[in-house]
């Protein structure tokens, strides 16, 4: 299988502070992966270095081609989507016009049309707040919001960012399965960073662990899985 | 009761002109959190290039539509060149380029044509609709309304202006869905610019033409932006009129004040607005959940 993402000996600085040490990782085409991780290991920096919004040092390649020190709009038109920690939200613009900015970029205005229609499908409650001033919606909506606003991109990297952060149980479910889908019908390759381990492995096909800002651990989901010290700490149990 | 009416009506036609002025700095404001006091100079100088292009004998509307397209080009140029390479400076360090650009235009203006005062043609025929309001006022009226009407289709019904107001509301989710921030804020400029132009361009005919003509202008400009909103284009439109209408109205009834004050009156709404209600008239404080 080919590598859509290279990452070798990566360092990542928010001013003198250095975050991240020397990681490597790749991500296969069309697969899912998971970086896990303790607070402040560096999984946020990670996605954030790989579309240019902090500082880094090393290199960084996309289908073969070398991204690292491209500004993020670029990377972003290279087809990296990217939901944020925090979600993001145009806070001020309705529901409807935070999703079609994720497709700004593009110039198949049939292709939006319909996949703002596919995003309604399969978030209804987009549909009912579409005329909604985005920043008046639930954290959950928001996050629905996020990710659906990045899918408009019809990316070829997905990232993650704690997806399930501040979602109902009941809605994580429902969400990863709609990433599961997206990634099986439309090939859209992912890396994911969820503080929910077991959630994380379970969609992920490879993971990674990271360890204030080095990779301590890799392999397939499994493995990683059945990994004692991963089960004691992250899994518990 | 005539001329209450007349009052009025040819406040509501200096008061578009103080919106056009006002949007200006409100849409530098929102897209930049900068003030751009050369925003006036900028004005005056285009209309100094729309006199130079009369002058040169070009039908007026040609010269309109000209100065304009420059207007444009020139102020995404100071964007491009000038604030790009300083984005990260302070807020100080913004303030003493603006004020730069201020004398610069300013003298520049005062070097290529004197700062003898030159008359400034209006398009529209002398005289008036039954005694009540001229037809430069009118036509004043119209020219903004259209203009107004323009830049709130693009910004409300195109690409790319919803690209602007989501560069302008935050910047980093922007880059995240690939908006190119800085052609925004390039763009920003532009518009502001042609706003800017178009108000002199409407007001030359009635203060002259002269390198100062714009300093009373802008101060109103600001009253309107502060009454309505700074971050508010809609509150710009309806506190320039609202100004333009306030100042003509005291001018004429309050004796103590007459044109000699006039002035004074714009910075006295924006002392009352700052106390009575900071965030303006329409100033919206945006709703947030967490």
């Amino acid at each position: 299988m080919t590598h859509l993402l290279e990452v070798n000996d990566l360092h990542a600085y928010y001013g003198p502070t250095h975050v991240l040490s020397g990681i490597h990782f790749s991500l296969n085409k069309g697969g899912i992966t998971t970086i896990l991780g303790a607070n402040g290991a560096g999984k946020t920096t990670t996605l954030r270095a790989l579309c240019g919004m902090v500082t880094t040092k090393g290199q960084i390649s996309l289908d073969g081609r070398r991204i690292d020190g491209s500004a993020c709009e670029e990377i972003v038109r290279m087809g990296v989507a990217h939901v944020p920690e925090g979600r993001g939200t145009f806070a001020a613009l309705t529901t409807e016009e935070n999703l079609k900015l994720g497709a700004v970029t593009r110039r198949d205005k049939h292709g939006v049309t319909q996949d703002l229609e596919h995003m309604y499908s399969l978030f209804p409650r987009l549909k009912e707040r579409r005329k909604q001033q985005a920043g008046t919606l639930s954290g959950g909506e928001q996050q629905m919001l996020a990710v659906a606003r990045a899918l408009m991109l019809r990316p070829n990297l997905l990232l993650l960012d704690e997806p399930s952060f501040g979602l109902a149980p009941l809605i994580v479910a429902e969400l990863f399965e709609i990433l599961g889908r997206i990634n099986r019908e439309d090939g859209v390759s992912m890396l994911l960073v969820e503080q929910n381990a077991e959630l994380a492995l379970d969609l992920a096909s490879h993971a990674y662990l990271l360890e204030t800002g080095k990779v301590v651990l890799s392999g397939s989901a499994e493995e990683i899985q059945e990994h004692d010290q991963v089960r004691r700490t992250y899994l518990g149990y | 009761m005539d001329l209450f009416l007349q009052l009025v009506l040819s406040g509501l036609a200096t008061g578009c002109i103080y919106a056009c002025l006002a949007l200006a700095v409100v849409t530098i404001h929102t897209t930049s959190g900068q003030v751009n006091f050369a925003q006036g100079e900028m004005a005056m100088f285009s209309a100094y290039i729309a006199w130079s292009l009369i002058d040169l004998g070009l039908p007026y509307w040609l010269a309109f539509i000209l100065t304009l397209a420059v207007s444009f080009l020139g102020a995404a140029m100071i964007q491009i060149f000038l604030l790009r390479p300083m984005a990260q400076a302070s807020i100080l360090s913004h303030v003493i380029v603006f004020l730069g650009l201020f004398t610069i235009f300013n003298s520049t203006a005062g070097w290529i044509w004197s700062f003898t005062i030159k008359p400034f043609p209006s398009p529209f025929p002398e005289g008036s609709v039954m005694g009540l309001i001229g037809f430069h006022e009118l036509g004043v009226l119209g020219v903004v309304l259209v203009l107004l009407a323009a830049v709130y289709a693009f910004l409300n019904f195109t690409p790319v202006g919803l690209a602007m107001r989501a560069a302008a509301e935050n910047p980093t989710s922007a880059r995240l869905v690939g908006i190119r921030v800085g052609r925004m804020l390039a763009l920003g400029w532009g518009l502001a610019a042609v706003m800017g132009a178009a108000a002199g361009m409407m007001i030359a005919p009635v203060v002259y033409l002269e390198p100062n003509m714009m300093a009373g202008i802008l101060l109103y400009g600001f009253a309107a932006a502060v009454v309505g909103g700074i971050d508010s284009p809609a509150g710009a439109v309806a506190g320039g009129i609202l100004v333009g209408v306030i100042e003509n109205l005291a001018g004429a009834y309050l004796p103590f004040i007459g044109n000699e004050l006039k002035l004074s009156t714009a910075l006295l709404v924006i002392v009352i607005v700052l106390l009575v209600k900071p965030s303006g008239l329409f100033g919206r404080t945006a709703v947030n959940r967490v």
